[in-house]
């Protein structure tokens, strides 16, 4: 990483910790819950970047993470309040509204899935791995909607905000602070998987995968391993996206949230460490503008996201970096 | 249960299989020649509809309507080509994914600005409205016979395309050498606008028929489309008879698991349970056909290893 995009990452952490803060300094809270979503969505992407910005797995389906991990939050909470356990045998399982706890659970349920899912999916390459990983989440979608212990189509509310120890998370300036601290720490994650010895051999495989393996690295293991990391950062992003709207519905795992979710991380930059910080900051700027603007805002947004794909490659921190450098 | 009704649940099995093998064939003969996810295939088969029951209602014909499904989603197909699809042949996946994306947002809020938020009804022709009664005694929709008749029909008519004419020896040879075919001489830019438009008449004449059982509606085209990704993994990529063996799979084990699998807990359970869990069961079937192929032949029914 150049000095220059070290430079422009510092620039954008601290923008999107002062701004809202200030904003809601100066009686404008709304922008708090806007930075809050920002920070949130932001993990999620950070989540995709590692499995397609580093392994070059493209992976369509990551609301499936995103959403088991919204819904580990949501049904946690409500066994706590309505007092029944979630499972009775072999062992009494009861739910809770303790942070920490629920975040492990959300991790762990999207780490595991993204490990079946991932020992299926990465059989193959290319534009099946698309296809198979939009198709399972897309089951799980259909099963979230048809299920109706826990809500189905309607969604299921999450009535109290989970607590966290010593704070306050009702005050919308600490549960921003919440997630603010949980995207920092994802992103220290990626950054030292990044620069680790298997960071390199992933980097590598997307390369060239058949080198990889001449070397005597197994290319399997290697990607089931960054698909598994990244379903389990998407899952966390789930379970504060469930206490920040305090509702989880078969929404969070649909074919539109993955494709956000893609969007955010190609429109900051593929692999860059704070790319995707700037598509999901830029994404959601441009949702509010646009959908100020017109009701059908998202003919723009497509229209805006074409002409990236033709003829801005390198996402928003690529053409800021290359026009410094030019 | 009478066998009857199992008939009947085949029948419509078969109805949804014919339906998605008109999805199913574009993509795979787009990907086959062109190496091109399109994502945006869904919206074609949305602009089928749309136009079919804009037509229809302005004159009153469904004859009109279904050839002006046809058309708009074959033109909308051609322009979609030139302007956009062209560019994205020598990139990688990734961006093929989000323009197409892009394009899903596009005609699908434009839909919406253009006919509103309220889904669209479609009569079917007077001709055939009604129940016919099959062999067996089985009563069965007409307008629903008639759309298995039809996409047979098509389907038939595809595979003499692709298999005797000379077109059809085009499209093939796209599919083994690119590169080989322009250097013969054959006019690859045209060649590509045509199996698109194709592809995407074929969406849009499966969107105008399903229409009218159905509501058209924003946002119909993507859960077929997904369904289509199911067939193409399960039948192997750029097979269109693999499309054709995958889709009839796809639309039976659907249909068929909606109907039985609540009657099957039914008979271990009270009746409310046994409609939630079978139900649900029922709506993952598919993907874990998927996964069964994908764990003993990960090229796909008709796929070929290292395609």
């Amino acid at each position: 990483m150049s000095a220059r995009e070290r430079g422009l990452n510092i620039g954008l952490a601290s923008l999107l910790l002062v701004v809202p803060l200030a904003a809601a300094y100066f009686g404008e809270p709304y922008y708090l819950t806007l930075a809050t979503r920002i920070a949130i969505l932001s993990i999620a992407a950070v989540g995709l970047n590692f499995a397609l910005g580093l392994g070059g797995l493209v992976s369509f389906g990551h609301a499936a993470y995103f959403g088991l991990g919204g819904y580990a939050a949501g049904i946690l909470a409500n066994h706590a309040l309505n007092g029944q356990a979630i499972l009775a045998w072999p062992m009494e399982i009861g739910g809770t509204t303790f942070m920490p706890a629920i975040w492990l659970v959300a991790v762990l349920v999207a780490a595991l899935t993204a490990f079946l899912i991932g020992m299926l999916s990465l059989r193959t390459t290319g534009v099946y791995f698309i296809m198979i990983t939009l198709a399972f989440a897309q089951m799980l979608y259909y099963f979230a909607v048809s299920w109706p212990a826990y809500g189905g189509e309607d969604g299921l509310p999450v009535y109290v905000r989970n607590s966290f120890p010593g704070l306050n998370t009702f005050d919308p300036v600490q549960f921003f602070l919440i997630s603010f601290a949980a995207l920092m720490v994802s992103l220290a994650i990626f950054s030292v998987l990044r620069n680790s010895n298997f960071g390199l051999a992933l980097r590598a495989s997307r390369q060239n995968a058949g080198r990889l393996e001449s070397l005597g690295i197994e290319v399997f293991r290697l990607r089931l391993t960054a698909f598994v990391v990244s379903g389990a950062i998407t899952g966390l992003a789930g379970a504060l996206y469930a206490d920040l709207n305090r509702f989880v519905s078969p929404q969070m795992l649909s074919w539109h949230m993955s494709g956000e979710i893609m969007v955010f991380v190609i429109l900051g930059g593929v692999g860059r460490l704070f790319g995707p910080v700037a598509g999901a900051a830029l994404y959601i700027f441009l949702e509010q503008s646009l959908g100020e603007v017109s009701d059908y805002w998202q003919v723009f947004l497509g229209l805006l996201l074409l002409c990236v794909v033709l003829f801005a490659r390198g996402g928003l921190i690529g053409t800021v970096l290359d026009r410094r450098n030019g | 249960m009478s066998i009857v009704l199992i008939a009947e649940q085949i029948l419509n099995g078969l109805q949804l299989g014919v339906m998605l093998f008109l999805m199913a064939a574009g993509l795979t003969l787009i990907f086959g020649v062109m190496g091109l996810i399109n994502l945006a295939h869904g919206s074609l088969y949305m602009i089928g509809a749309f136009a079919c029951a804009g037509i229809a209602s302005a004159t009153g014909s469904f004859w009109l309507g279904l050839l002006a499904g046809l058309s708009a989603a074959a033109a909308a197909g051609a322009i979609v080509e030139l302007a956009v699809i062209r560019r994205l042949y020598n990139r990688d996946h990734l961006d093929q994914v989000l323009a197409t994306f892009a394009l899903i947002l596009v005609f699908s809020e434009g839909t919406r600005w253009v006919f509103g938020s309220f889904p669209l009804y479609l009569t079917p022709p007077e001709v055939l409205e009604g129940t016919v009664t099959l062999p067996g005694g089985i009563i069965y929709s007409r307008f629903r016979l008639a759309i298995i008749v039809a996409g047979l029909a098509v389907a038939g008519g595809l595979f003499l395309l692709i298999g005797k004419t000379l077109l059809g020896v085009r499209i093939r040879a796209g599919e083994c050498d690119r590169e080989m075919i322009a250097a013969l001489g054959v006019n690859i830019g045209i060649l590509y606008t045509l199996v698109f438009a194709l592809g995407a008449g074929l969406a849009g004449l499966a969107g105008a028929m399903v229409g009218s059982i159905q509501s058209v509606q924003v946002g119909m085209g993507e859960p077929v489309l997904i369904l289509a990704f199911v067939v193409i993994v399960i039948g192997g990529i750029g097979s269109v008879a693999g499309a054709f063996v995958g889709s009839i799979l796809v639309g039976m084990a659907d249909t068929l698991g909606r109907f039985l699998f609540p009657v099957f807990f039914g008979t271990f359970m009270d009746p409310s349970s046994a409609m939630s869990v079978g139900s649900a069961l029922a709506s993952m079937l598919i993907y874990l056909l998927m996964a069964a192929v994908l764990v003993f032949r990960p090229q796909g029914l008709f796929g070929h290893v290292g395609a």
